[in-house]
């Protein structure tokens, strides 16, 4: 039978699980995995789901059903999340669903690493490196967002009042870990 | 900071968006058939004006998307935003869409 993935997966860089000393959790997320998914809205036929995957959501918004999720980063760009083990399983249901209408699938599982922050104070913690106005009226749970961190590209997603989700590209990884665990001092002890 | 107003995503930083220069340029059908001086033309030369100017930007740090919009060279305010493809609008009624300075 032809071998569906020819590339050798190598581990993603997962920088070391560096608690901050505060009340503020900063960790790599492990065992998740990332789909790169762009679509045309003509392409998706006003469907509210691919495979599962939410593509009904507002522009920078975050919609999440068990393990997985769909971040709308734009008018025709999504991030889907689900678990690392699930990805060939999930890239084949959505070329099933697509049914070749014209669409773009990538698996970027280990082109970012995203980084847990979480406790009072997250958000002060975010906003030493990212402009945007993180208080609750602007920045609901449930938003998500491409944005920047300091001199990093990242993907900012809210999932509770104090716990954010911070996507970087792998090669970014250091420099946002770095610049959280900075960030995180003023609130230690 | 400098809000603006992305057709896509609303009031964002300026760190999030970058200039891509003067908006509503076409490019020339028939490039081969062109003199060389409107060619030049066609590529160098700009409006550069004092006021209103239709600038294309793009979100490269938000959704990744091209837009127009029209900026006030002196104030740097930005009066609108519109999508890429639409015309350029009239200024005289865009007022209820003015980004301002915060």
């Amino acid at each position: 039978m032809l071998e569906v993935n020819l590339a050798r997966r190598t581990p993603a860089i997962r920088p070391a699980a560096v608690a901050s000393a505060g009340p503020i959790r900063i960790a790599p997320e492990t065992g998740e995995g990332r789909l790169s998914f762009r679509a045309k809205a003509k392409a998706l036929g006003g469907r509210e789901d691919v495979a599962g995957f939410a593509v009904d959501g507002a522009i920078n918004s975050r919609k999440s059903d068990g393990d997985t999720a769909s971040l709308r980063l734009g008018p025709d760009e999504w991030l889907f999340i689900c678990p690392e083990g699930d990805i060939d399983d999930a890239m084949s249901a959505i070329e099933r669903a697509m049914d070749g209408a014209a669409h773009s699938l990538v698996d970027v599982s280990h082109r970012d690493v995203t980084f847990t922050v979480s406790g009072q104070n997250a958000d002060a913690v975010i906003n030493a490196g990212c402009p945007l106005d993180l208080s609750l009226d602007r920045f609901p749970v449930g938003t998500a967002s491409r944005t920047v961190f300091g001199k990093s590209d990242i993907v900012l997603a809210r999932v509770g009042h104090h716990d954010f989700r911070v996507t970087t590209w792998r090669s970014f990884a250091p420099y946002v870990h770095g610049l959280l665990l900075d960030a995180a001092k003023d609130y230690a002890g | 900071m400098l809000l603006i107003r992305c057709p896509y995503c609303g009031e964002r930083p300026e760190v999030e968006f970058h200039c891509g220069g003067e908006a509503h340029i076409a490019r020339p059908d028939t490039p081969a058939e062109m003199t060389d001086a409107d060619w030049a033309s066609f590529l160098y030369y700009r409006t550069n004006p004092k006021g209103l100017h239709a600038e294309r930007w793009v979100h490269n740090h938000g959704c990744g998307r091209w837009f127009n919009a029209l900026r006030d060279t002196v104030t740097d305010a930005f009066v609108q935003t519109y999508e890429m493809g639409a015309p350029r609008p009239d200024a005289g009624n865009a007022s209820s869409t003015a980004t301002k300075a915060a």
